[in-house]
């Protein structure tokens, strides 16, 4: 075994590997790794982020949907009680029309019941007044005895 | 494999397992080259950069291919054990770890290769006999590797204690400790330099010693005969834990005493 010239030589190409792996491998391969190892651990933060928002949109959107029910029973109850109070007030209105028109029907029935017996009284009178001409064969005074003639209509 | 047995018979066990444990090399002492070191290693680390450098030009933060997603793994792993260990910022610390923990490993990994195929497949196409061919293909074999790792950590050690404490601050370091009393200080820094030294020598036997004895017992079991076949997939499957287990001490030890070079008593 010669210890001597190998060793010098084996000694300089250490020196060049290490130099050269010193100045042209390690830095872009371990740059390379840290970046990767960087962008993997921001891409997970980010993930918990998003889910933690997802979260909080999710809950918010349970809360909004819950009110969202809630202002709608009370709109329909709202209606409803709404929808009785027009039925109720139309109910009203209407039994007062009926009584209006029942009560105006009456009495224009009334007035013309009125007027064909006074029609009917003056003709009685005036028929009376023939028949009795008639029966009597002479012309009665109208005027000397309305008097009777009168009390005649009064008793019809 | 079991071939070689009857390619080499001229050779007995001893002379089989010592003709693998031989460098292809040139020259002598000192001067000596060991090629096939030097190429596998220098192979592997080119394995190693162009695998990485493709992902690095290319490397996005966005969705990764198959490649880069491997890539990462890795660079992940070694980020991962410099952080737990070191916490200052030093931008030398973490690309030295990868470049060891991935060459270191590839190199180890040369182990799985059948000890005989690389020269078998090079007496094919040379035409050489086998018993001509030395070719020991796992470069953290040769202590030549494992202590020019080591000496580079080494000397990368005492420039941040220096840079770090200061000149002063280093000595003060190696000659107060672990005795407070003044007289004593020749003696904390006979203690402390045993400590300091004791570090790269540690690191560089550990992985030689390892992968040596790995390769030696790979010979061993290529000596028995038939019988080899199952005991090999044995020791090539315990490697499947040791080789990327002395990638991974290496890789370790080189950031701890990186970081205890930045501390500051």
């Amino acid at each position: 075994m010669n210890i001597g010239y190998t060793l010098i030589g084996e000694l300089i190409a250490f020196v060049v590997f290490v130099i050269f792996c010193m100045k042209f491998v390690w830095p872009p391969i371990i740059g390379a790794i840290e970046t990767r190892q960087k962008e993997i651990a921001d891409g997970l933060a980010a993930k918990d982020r998003a889910a933690k928002d997802l979260e909080l949109a999710q809950e918010a959107a349970t809360a909004q949907l819950k009110e969202a029910k809630v202002k709608a029973a009370s709109i329909i109850d709202a209606a409803k009680k709404h929808e009785a109070k027009i039925v109720e007030e139309a109910a009203g209105k209407a039994q007062v029309e009926k009584e209006r028109i029942l009560a105006s029907g009456h009495a224009e029935i009334e007035t013309e019941r009125n007027r064909a017996k006074e029609e009917l009284r003056a003709q009685v009178a005036l028929l009376a007044v023939a028949g009795a001409e008639k029966i009597l064969e002479r012309s009665i005074d109208a005027a000397a005895h309305s008097d009777i003639l009168d009390k005649l209509v009064a008793e019809l | 494999m079991s071939s070689t047995a009857a390619a080499s018979e001229t050779l007995t066990s001893q002379e089989y397992i010592k003709h693998h444990l031989t460098n292809f090399s040139t020259g002598e002492g000192f001067q000596a080259i060991h090629w096939d070191t030097l190429g596998w290693s220098v192979f592997l680390g080119l394995v190693f950069i162009t695998i990485f450098y493709s992902v690095a030009k290319k490397a996005t933060s966005g969705v990764p291919s198959k490649l880069q997603c491997a890539v990462e793994l890795v660079v992940g792993f070694v980020d991962d054990s410099v952080k737990s260990t070191f916490h200052g910022s030093n931008p030398v610390i973490a690309p030295l770890a990868l470049t060891i923990f991935v060459w270191v490993l590839l190199m180890n990994a040369m182990d799985w290769v059948p000890v005989d195929l690389l020269p078998w497949l090079i007496s094919m196409v040379s035409g050489h006999e086998m018993s001509h061919i030395y070719m020991k293909a796992v470069p953290t074999t040769d202590p030549n590797m494992t202590f020019a790792l080591a000496i580079g950590v080494f000397i990368l050690t005492i420039y941040y204690s220096i840079k770090v404490k200061g000149v002063g601050g280093f000595i003060k370091e190696l000659t107060t400790q672990p005795f407070g009393h003044w007289s004593l200080y020749p003696v904390n820094f006979i203690l402390e330099m045993v400590t300091l030294l004791a570090r790269p020598l540690s690191l560089a036997l550990r992985l030689f010693g390892n992968l040596y004895a790995g390769e030696l017992i790979f010979l061993l079991i290529a000596t028995i005969g038939l019988f080899q076949l199952p005991v090999h997939f044995l020791w090539a499957a315990f490697h499947l834990l040791i080789i990327p287990l002395q990638a991974f001490i290496f890789m370790m030890l080189t950031i701890v005493y990186l970081s205890l070079a930045h501390e500051d008593h």
